[in-house]
């Protein structure tokens, strides 16, 4: 047989060889926002609860770079990132909150049992602000500049091992 | 009684894991209402079929009942509504999701060899086949 007739053999082998790797990995769920390294679009949301102001694009000017932190009192590794995020706090970050599809008595009872690292909290009741930023899930961090440009995203919750990357990256943006 | 429970709660454990995690708010005002101009929301239902949901992946936003597709849905169909053409509504969202979002795929500069590659497999087996029947006929022609 000439080798040549091999070759839908080998082609076939190598596809299926393909495929059956793909599927002992795990499914890549993390969808980059291509809003990086862009402008924070224009938005203004309504407080999350009573008792705290809102957020909007305007707040993110001047001073310090800032923290914009996406999530929701029915997210669980939200729970999971909080003390990360009151670390963050006393090394001087200002955090502003914006949460997802949530009542404010849930966002009322998520501070009080795991503590309240944000200086406001704007309500994002129909994903507004997730869809202009590029965000596909909950929590998500960006670094905003203060010029309000979107310097860095964070998919997933932030472990004890991300806290340094971020204030790293809050530097390089200031 | 324990083992029995120990089984239930295996069973259960991928329920409670945080990607099934939901809000109990009401849907957008457009998640789940139709526009009243028929041609507007014919428009609007087109380009839901061919966004993704960014949350379940395998839909697209006209299929899934994800709250996050549901707000997807607003988004089409309020911006519809305010005067965008659905090719604006499109390009809002891949300028913030990049090509993912896409539920139907376009010729990019990373998505090419997907239509090329067929086109070129289709050309090789017709010069193949061509060159057989062609010696075949002359084969016989010598034999005749």
């Amino acid at each position: 047989m000439r080798p040549v007739y091999l070759i839908p053999l080998a082609l076939f082998l190598f596809f299926a060889g393909v495929a059956g790797y793909q599927l002992t990995q795990p499914k890549q769920v993390n969808i980059p926002s291509q809003m990086i390294e862009r402008e924070l679009p224009e938005f203004s949301l309504e407080p999350a609860l009573e008792g705290m102001p809102g957020a909007s694009r305007a707040d993110f000017i001047g001073g310090k770079p800032k923290l914009l932190n996406i999530w929701a009192s029915w997210c669980v590794p939200c729970i999971a990132e909080a003390p990360h995020l009151e670390r963050l706090k006393q090394e001087g970050v200002e955090i502003i909150g914006v949460a997802v599809r949530d009542r404010p008595e849930a966002v009322e009872g998520f501070l009080a049992r795991y503590g309240n690292p944000y200086s406001r909290i704007g309500a994002d009741d129909i994903s507004e602000l997730m869809l202009e930023i590029g965000a596909s899930g909950v929590p998500e961090t960006y670094v905003i500049d203060a010029e309000g440009n979107i310097r860095y995203q964070h998919i997933g919750d932030i472990r004890e091992n991300h806290v340094e990357m971020l204030l790293e990256k809050l530097e390089e943006a200031a | 009684m324990r083992v029995i429970i120990a089984f239930l709660a295996l069973i259960a454990a991928p329920l409670a894991s945080p990607t099934l995690a939901q809000s109990s708010m009401p849907p957008a005002p457009y998640a789940y209402t139709q526009l009243d101009d028929p041609v507007l929301e014919a428009e609007a239902t087109a380009l839901m079929e061919t966004l993704r949901c960014l949350k379940c992946q395998s839909q697209s936003i006209a299929d899934s009942d994800a709250p996050m597709a549901g707000d997807m849905r607003h988004q089409v169909r309020s911006r519809l509504l305010a005067g965008e053409s659905p090719d604006q509504v499109r390009d809002w969202l891949t300028q913030r999701y990049g090509d993912y979002v896409s539920y139907e795929p376009t010729v990019s500069a990373t998505t090419w060899p997907l239509f090329a590659i067929p086109v070129l497999l289709l050309l090789i087996v017709g010069a193949v086949l061509l060159r057989r029947l062609g010696r075949r006929s002359s084969d016989s022609e010598m034999g005749a």
